[in-house]
């Protein structure tokens, strides 16, 4: 499967939208079917271009959330951004039967298999939780036990990408552990988290150093520097932390 | 808002689609030496800045900020610089097993 997706040379393909669904309030999943496909790796994402009439183009880069298989299908999670350029159309404009211009798969860094093996620590911000959601449903797909943790921000539960799924991963999975912090509001009776993460935190959380934990950490820019420079404080091996940002907003 | 530079970076990871199309080969799996401080990565754990309306991108190194990369595509060419690389190496991934 590696092999088969980065083989070829990238060229633009025009993907079509076959579903769309709501996660939350801000945030909806495309489904896609892209011909010629080569297959992906997860924590992969895809860069999508977008032509106006008058010829004027718009790229952003966008993880794949879906597990790697076979076919032509991929999913993508856009949060929309208020004052955003591409992702109001992508999750909000956006219906059945579009057509969009996509090139990918694409990275050979910020990637999981399971033969690179745990335990794995999955750290989140907003829609961070894309290319990680990728790593967890291949883990589930496989049936793999590697032990591992997931810390996820969000400012409130209905903020939550992906929350009944996270909870059926953690219900029928193995070795899967899932912490939620709500940094902004909280339901009655929350007894999780409810702040940024911060260190205490992560020391809560994360395995010890000397278990040697992979790390991938993704979201906005400023929770994966702050996560990121909080775990090498902690004596977390630095080439074992994978970071994707994805900007100053994104999350 | 005040905007810090360490807010808007991003990942090497996020120019490797870009890259590819030069390169042919996967770029952020790539590894390269900093010619500043000689710290040796990954491209993808480098610091990336690229704003969405600029035309290029500068790869920064994650170690010391030195430059190691510059690439602009505009006007139908891709332009290069590589004045904080000394030097760059890539898995033939484009040889069929
Ligand atoms: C590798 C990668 C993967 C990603 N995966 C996902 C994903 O799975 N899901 C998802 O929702 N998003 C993802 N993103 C973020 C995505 O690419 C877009 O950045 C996001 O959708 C916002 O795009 P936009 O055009 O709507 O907003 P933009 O028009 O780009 O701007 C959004 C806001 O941020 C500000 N801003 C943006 N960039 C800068 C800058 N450089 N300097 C100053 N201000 C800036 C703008 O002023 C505006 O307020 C990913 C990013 C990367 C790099
Ligand atoms: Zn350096």
């Amino acid at each position: 499967m590696a092999g088969t997706a980065l083989q070829r040379r990238l060229t633009w393909r025009v993907a079509e939208v076959v579903d769309l669904g709501d996660e939350t309030p801000r945030v909806r999943s495309l489904v896609l079917s892209v011909p010629g496909w080569p297959g992906h790796l997860a924590g992969q994402h895809v860069d999508v271009r977008l032509t106006a009439d008058d010829g004027y183009q718009a790229e952003r880069s966008y993880s794949i959330a879906s597990a790697p298989a076979a076919g032509e299908r991929l999913t993508l999670t856009v949060e929309r951004l208020a004052d955003g350029e591409v992702s109001p159309y992508l999750a909000g404009e956006l219906r059945a039967g579009d057509k969009l211009e996509l090139r990918g798969p694409i990275g050979g860094y910020f990637v999981w298999d399971i033969a690179i093996g745990g335990p794995l620590l999955l750290v989140a911000g907003g829609s961070g939780i894309c290319p990680l959601m990728a790593m967890l449903r291949l883990r589930q797909a496989a049936g793999s036990d590697i032990p591992t943790r997931l810390l996820y921000s969000s400012r409130s539960l209905e903020e939550v990408i992906y929350r009944n799924e996270l909870d059926r991963l953690v219900a029928t999975g193995t070795a899967l552990d899932v912490r939620l912090t709500l940094t902004r509001d909280q339901p009655e009776r929350w007894a999780g988290y409810h702040r940024r993460i911060d260190t205490d935190m992560l020391t809560e959380v994360a395995w010890a150093p000397n278990e040697r934990p992979l790390t991938f950490v993704c979201g906005p820019t400023p929770l994966v520097e702050s996560v990121a420079e909080s775990l090498v404080n902690l004596g977390h091996e630095p080439t074992r932390i994978k970071t994707e940002r994805f900007g100053p907003t994104g999350g | 808002m005040e905007i810090h530079e360490q807010d808007v970076r991003l990942d090497g990871n996020a120019a490797a689609g870009l890259l590819q199309e030069v390169f042919v080969h996967e770029f952020s799996g790539a590894r390269g030496a900093c010619a500043s401080c000689g710290a040796v990565g990954e491209m993808g754990a480098q610091h990336l800045y690229m704003a969405p309306l600029a035309p290029g991108a500068v790869l920064r190194c994650a170690a010391c900020e030195g430059v190691l990369m510059v690439v602009v595509h505009a006007g139908g060419r891709f332009r290069l610089g590589f004045r904080g690389l000394v030097w760059l190496e890539m898995k033939d991934t484009a040889v069929t097993s």
